[in-house]
Formats: structure tokens, sequence, C-alpha cells
């Protein structure tokens, strides 16, 4: 009787794992899922400006179970205070109520809160971070309360418009979608290096509207008529 | 200024595409064109170091957050941060949330009935040490229904999100666990091609274990790199 393999040499198939050198890369992007409310977003979380609950969804969880710190806000940032705000929207249009977006800006002096901004002759704000995260609300609707950011360098001797970097997360997304959101006031629109590059036809996606209330709205159209310029990041 | 920006690595092949239709909830969340390529400028080479001040201070024992222990499977998880050429990220935030161990999570959307452990939120985070090295204590989530077809079952998952260093290192992942059958039938896991899925599996460790209390697993997490990095001595990590 002859077998069909040789049972000496045979070997289990090889189990590949994060810790196997043969395919060491990124870690893949997976979605924040419908359920990250109790656990990402921080008391405060939209607010970068004074104490708030905002961008924390509460009611999507029990309160002995509400556990988010709050932010250690150490005073008032210098600047105009500004808040942005807008529909977070699906490829029919639909408000999308489990989104969450971040932000990322410089201060009223165009200075990032970073390591790696280490230009010494613009000066650091310390009571601003810069960094922001809030859930849409019922309504899908994002709201930031925050400073309105000086002007940052761009390539070669670009000065940028000034802008806030805008990550979109939720059920779907299976990996953030990056944008920004810039002023219709903003000086030096017209020749932002980035701004420049987005088609005419779709630059207005990234431009925030004045409301009467004083909010600067920009809608996030993830598809559709509208939709929005996303980076490539 | 500019000559100081050192742009970070695009995707590579690994990443997911927006649209996988196999994950339903993609079709009209996906955009239909494609993303712009930009020149990455301080923006986006920049990020938030002062973690504790935003979010509050670490939370690495999700075990003992309230009056009693919580049901399931004590576990360990550690690993590294490390970026794409094998180098620590130290003093990065790893943010953690997770359904308990009957698979459901502490969220008025979740309602299937499975039972809620009063003691157990699922909800820590943690920071990296110098050499990118996090650890956290917690119970092994359960597997659960989901909506997208019919009989339909994610595997256990912890959902992580890290900041990484810059706008650009943005990473928000699931961990899974060896020898689970329902990761090759998850349509959000297959939305990663192999062999690249495989990078978010982690690695029964006995040596990670605490004897007579918990079991341990490893998974180090890789952020995208600097795409044009000074010469350097490419020493391969340990594992």
């Amino acid at each position: 009787m002859t077998t069909t393999t040789d049972l000496e040499s045979r070997n289990a198939a090889p189990r590949q794992d994060s810790q196997d050198p043969s395919i060491f890369g990124q870690t893949p992007w997976q979605t924040v899922g419908p359920y990250f409310h109790y656990g990402l977003p921080w008391k405060g979380g939209a607010d970068l400006v004074s104490r708030s609950d905002m961008g924390a969804r509460p009611d999507l969880m029990p309160p002995e179970h509400f556990l988010l710190s709050e932010s250690n806000l150490s005073g008032t940032p210098q600047g105009e205070v500004i808040e942005i705000a807008g529909s977070v929207l699906d490829a029919d249009g639909q408000p999308i109520n489990d989104a969450m977006i971040e932000i990322w800006q410089a201060n009223d002096a165009g200075r990032y809160a970073s390591l790696d901004d280490t230009r010494e002759d613009v000066p650091l704000d310390e009571h601003f971070i810069g960094f922001g995260r809030g859930s849409t609300d019922k309504g899908g609707v994002f709201r930031f309360r925050t400073v309105r950011p000086g002007r940052v360098p761009g390539p070669g001797n670009t000065l940028q418009a000034p802008h806030i970097a805008l990550s979109v997360f939720g059920r779907g997304l299976l990996k953030r979608l990056a944008t920004r959101l810039y002023f219709a006031d903003g000086e030096g629109n017209e020749t932002d290096p980035i701004l420049n590059l987005v088609p005419e036809s779709r630059r207005h996606t990234l431009i925030a509207q004045r409301k009467p209330d004083g909010t600067w709205w920009l809608d996030i159209n993830i598809a559709g008529e509208n939709e929005t310029a996303f980076f490539d990041l | 200024m500019s000559g100081l920006i050192l742009p970070y690595t695009s995707p590579d092949a690994g990443q997911p595409s927006s649209l996988h239709p196999d994950y339903r909830s993609t079709v009209l969340r996906s955009p239909r064109q494609a993303p712009l390529v930009i020149p990455q400028t301080l923006t986006e080479v920049t990020g938030p170091s002062d973690w504790a001040r935003l979010m509050g201070p670490a939370m690495q024992d999700l075990t003992t957050q309230h009056k009693g222990a919580p049901q399931g499977q004590r576990i360990v998880v550690t690993g590294r941060v490390l970026d794409e050429d094998g180098r620590p990220v130290p003093n990065t935030v790893v943010e953690i949330w997770q359904a308990n161990a009957a698979g459901r999570y502490i969220h008025a959307k979740d309602d299937w009935p499975a039972p809620l452990d009063p003691n157990f939120t699922g909800v820590g985070r943690v920071i990296t040490d110098a050499e990118g090295r996090y650890r956290y204590v917690t119970i092994r989530p359960g597997a659960y229904p989901w909506g997208n077809h019919k009989n339909a079952w994610r595997p256990a998952h912890i959902h992580l999100s890290l900041l990484g260093p810059a706008f650009a290192t943005r990473l928000v992942t699931q961990m899974y666990f060896p020898d689970d059958p329902l990761i090759e039938i998850d349509p959000i896991a297959n939305a990663v091609p192999m062999p690249y899925r495989q990078r978010m599996v982690s690695r029964f460790d006995i040596g990670t274990t605490v004897p007579n209390w918990a079991l341990g697993y490893v998974f180090d997490i890789v952020l995208k790199g600097r795409d044009q990095t000074p010469f350097e001595d490419d020493h391969d990590d340990d594992h």
C-alpha cells in the first residue's frame, strides 16, 4: 500500500499573522462601525475653546458607562472664536447620523501644536491644541467650536489660505475620508496651492459659507452630485 | 519651510477600497470619484502630541472600571506600534473599544438578545512607551450577528484607533483573533485582500500570558512611514 503524501515532511499550512515578517507592512484600515460613541469621542472633543460636552453622544449609552474623559483645557485660546458645522450626507443625500468627524488645524497665528512644526518664529498658544473630534447628531450634523486658523506655508514659497483638515469616519466607511474646510472669505483662497489642484467645478465642496447666525457651514457629501473632494492620504 | 516637509507614504496594496459591495453599507457611503492626489504640506505631516490633555489619562485595564469583575476570558494584549521601516512610534495613543464576552456592545443601538455586563464598558486607551510598546488588559470579546446578509456574524474583534505622529498617519483598524473561522466569511475583514488581511490577526503568545490569571495575545500595529527616509541600517525587528 502506498501513501499519497509524504507524512514525514508534511507541514501544516503556514498561519500568517501580524507578527509575521513576511507580510510586514501598513496595518489595514477597518471601519469604526456603528458603536464607537462610548469609545472615541471624549467630553468636549468638539469644543476646542471652552468646556462643554460638545461632540459626545451620551444619549447612546447608560450614564454609568459614560466613562469618556474630559479634555483638559487650560484656558481660552487666542483668536476669533468660530463654529463650523455641516451635514454628512450619503450618496442618496440622506443624513448620516452615525458618522464621526475629526479636525486638525493651526492656531490663530498659523502654528501647529505639533513636534513636527518647528518654526520658532511663529508663536504656539498654550491653550490651543488644534485637534477635535465629534459625532454627528441625530440629524446627521457635526459641529465644532474652535478658533479661525492662521495661514501656514505650502509647497515652495507659497502660503496656504486658512483651512481646517477634516476626516470623516463611520459605519460603511472602511477607511477615513480626508478633506479640508476653507472659508468663503479666506485670504488667499484664489492662490491656495491645494485648492488650486481641485478641479474648479468641485472647489466649492471645500468652501464653508457663513450662515446668518455666524456658523461656518459645509456639507460633506460622501457621494452624489456634489461629492466632496477627498484627498489621497 | 517646505524643505522640512518629509511626506508620508501612500496607502499600500493592503488597504481596502472605500467601496466593497459585500459590506452593504459601503454602497451609499463611498465616493464615486477617485481621491485627489495632493502634495503633503505642513498640515498633513503634523499632528497632536498632547494626547493626555486632549482626551484624559490612560485607562489600560478594562476589567477594573466597575464594582465587580466582568464575565469572560481575561486577556492581556500587547505589542508595538511601528512605522513601515520598523521603527518604534513612541508616545502615541492607542484607543480601544469592544463588545463584551457575549458579543454585546454597551450602546443603545445594539439590542440583540445577548446579555449586557454591568461590570464591563469595553473602552480603554493606552500610550506607547519609548520603544513603541503598549499593553492593556481586557476580556476576550464575543462574536455577534449583524444585518449585512442572512446569518451574518462578525468575528470577535477589538476596535483600535491610532493618531500616530501626523494627520497623514491616522489609523482605525480591528484586531482579530487567531483561528477564528468567522474571519474568512466576514465582509469587513474581506475588504482587505490576502495576504494583507492576516496583518489584522493577533498571535497567541504563551510568554504574554499571566499564569493563573490571563491569556495573552501579541499584536504589532504598523503606521505609514516617511516617503523619503534617511539612509539607516535596516535592522529587522525581533518578530
